[in-house]
């Protein structure tokens, strides 16, 4: 079963092709627009549609050509309809409509989180309920995906989003756009971890307490405070992740107890942590300890399929065609779509 | 033009200073939320926000990252902007900008970002750390009043 996923929601304009009976990715292709953006610094909405309209009919027919299919060999048509900013989804649900439109298609709308919650199993088997950290730039959450549409929020952040206070703290430390990835380069080449710690010891926010909640403000804030002392950049960035992990480790030991309980009978119980900063090989580490400590299964998507790509969407619109959810021409771009709507719209 | 200061001691105090400013703002207002990573505007914006939805426990996500969040209050649409991602000015049209200038509340974060499109009566809360104190902050106020 041939399905198109189209990803426009935010900086990457995402194309893929996948097969989803045989879960085979058949061809794929990812712009970062970042590129685009670094000379400005930023990631720009005006430019993030405009740039998403640039490209996304070459990528399609790129995409289409190494799959070495036709439009009228798909099966269905899936791009995400939110949440996102608003421009850029509309360009590509508007592709997305227009090919299934032409060619009497099925069209799937997705949410892009639920895509992010569901591409682990494309490439394993990941049975259901299962415990799911979503982390990235605009999201943290932690909840429990009990089957297709239906999830149940468990803690989300009070302020900001992981990913965010990555890109924050970096800026801070004046590196360039997107921060994660330079701010887990920096970290590296801190030589001392203990003295990191020691010379700049940050807040952990949440810790201890008994629900699945987030804060991350507070400790931008000590970064702030820490960047006006005398400090040594590798050594303020080592800290920071560390704390940030921390923070994220905390927080899911929190829900495995939860799971525990409400799903005694489970008896392998697996864990996902998705979006972009679980591409960050520091949490990634410390998560997988904290799972295989406490007797869950890691899972965590490659790390090219952390961040918004065209595959997580081909695979949640195949998911959910298989089960019979289609979508009208009529379906909306959502700029905000809760995990806890999807079952009221299936 | 006017122009008065305050000294709030710690975040509750800034909470406290942000619902009591909620009580006076009617719509239309525009109102710019200055100063640095950190100094105070979110919390700010957060506890006008809750106030004005008469919900102390609401969720009000950074828009950091969406640019905009809405919310509908008893006293009309809330819009929380965060231009902190913006670098030329017309972009803010993309995120409705111009219904913002119109009708509604809107809180704006990063209003230095608006460049030449900063409007110029609009009431304006700056915000600093005071370096003696993690929690600590001066806000200052002007424009219309």
């Amino acid at each position: 079963m041939h399905i198109l996923g189209i990803e426009t929601s935010c900086d990457e304009t995402g194309i893929a092709v996948i097969n989803g009976k045989t879960r085979e990715i058949i061809a794929e292709s990812v712009k970062s627009q970042i590129d685009a953006h670094q000379v400005f610094g930023g990631v720009v909405p005006e430019i993030a549609a405009r740039a998403h309209i640039d490209v996304i009919d070459g990528m399609i027919a790129h995409v289409m050509r190494e799959a070495k299919l036709e439009f009228k060999d798909l099966d269905g048509i899936a791009a995400t309809c939110g949440p996102g900013l608003i421009g850029g989804v509309m360009v590509g649900m508007m592709a997305g409509k227009a090919i299934a439109l032409a060619h009497q298609k099925p069209f799937i709308a997705v949410n892009h989180l639920e895509a992010h919650i569901l591409t682990p199993r494309l490439l394993q088997d990941v049975p259901f309920p299962y415990l799911v950290l979503l982390v990235s730039g605009g999201h943290t959450q932690i909840l429990v995906a009990k089957s297709l549409s239906d999830y149940e929020l468990w803690g989300t952040t009070l302020d900001d989003a992981c990913g965010e206070a990555f890109d924050k703290c970096a800026k801070l430390l004046r590196l360039p756009f997107p921060g994660g990835p330079h701010l887990e380069k920096v970290a590296a080449k801190c030589e001392d971890a203990a003295k990191a710690l020691q010379n700049v010891p940050l807040p952990q926010p949440m810790a201890g307490k008994p629900n699945c909640d987030f804060s991350f403000s507070g400790l931008k804030n000590a970064v702030r405070l820490a960047t006006q002392k005398p400090h040594l950049a590798p050594e303020l960035a080592y800290s920071f992740q560390h704390t940030a992990s921390e923070i994220l480790a905390d927080r899911c030991a929190q829900a495995i107890k939860r799971f525990r309980t409400i799903y005694p009978d489970v008896a392998h119980p697996a864990f996902v942590v998705s979006g972009g900063v679980a591409a960050n090989k520091t949490i990634r580490a410390r998560l997988e300890g904290l799972m295989q400590e406490n007797g869950f299964l890691f899972f965590a998507p490659p790390l090219k399929y952390c961040g918004d790509n065209g595959v997580m969407i081909a695979w949640a619109g195949y998911e959910r065609l298989a089960a019979g959810l289609v979508d009208g021409l009529d379906a909306k771009a959502r700029p905000r779509w809760p995990l806890e709507e999807m079952k009221q719209s299936s | 033009m006017t122009e008065e200061t305050h000294q709030l001691k710690s975040i509750e105090e800034t909470e406290a200073f942000a619902r009591a400013f909620a009580e006076k703002t009617t719509a239309p207002c525009m109102i710019l939320l200055k100063g640095d990573l950190g100094a105070g505007k979110t919390t700010f914006a957060r506890a006008f926000i809750r106030y004005l939805l008469n919900d102390a426990e609401a969720l009000i996500p950074s828009p950091t990252y969406t640019l905009i969040q809405e919310y509908e209050t008893p006293r009309g649409i809330l819009r929380h902007f965060d231009l902190y991602r913006l670098t030329a000015p017309e972009e803010v049209y993309e995120i409705g900008w111009e219904d913002a200038l119109q009708n509604g509340i809107a809180l704006v974060e990063w209003p230095e970002n608006l460049g030449y499109l900063a409007p110029k009566d609009a009431l304006t809360l700056a915000f600093s750390p005071d370096p003696a104190s993690d929690e600590a902050r001066t806000v200052t106020i002007w424009g219309r009043d």
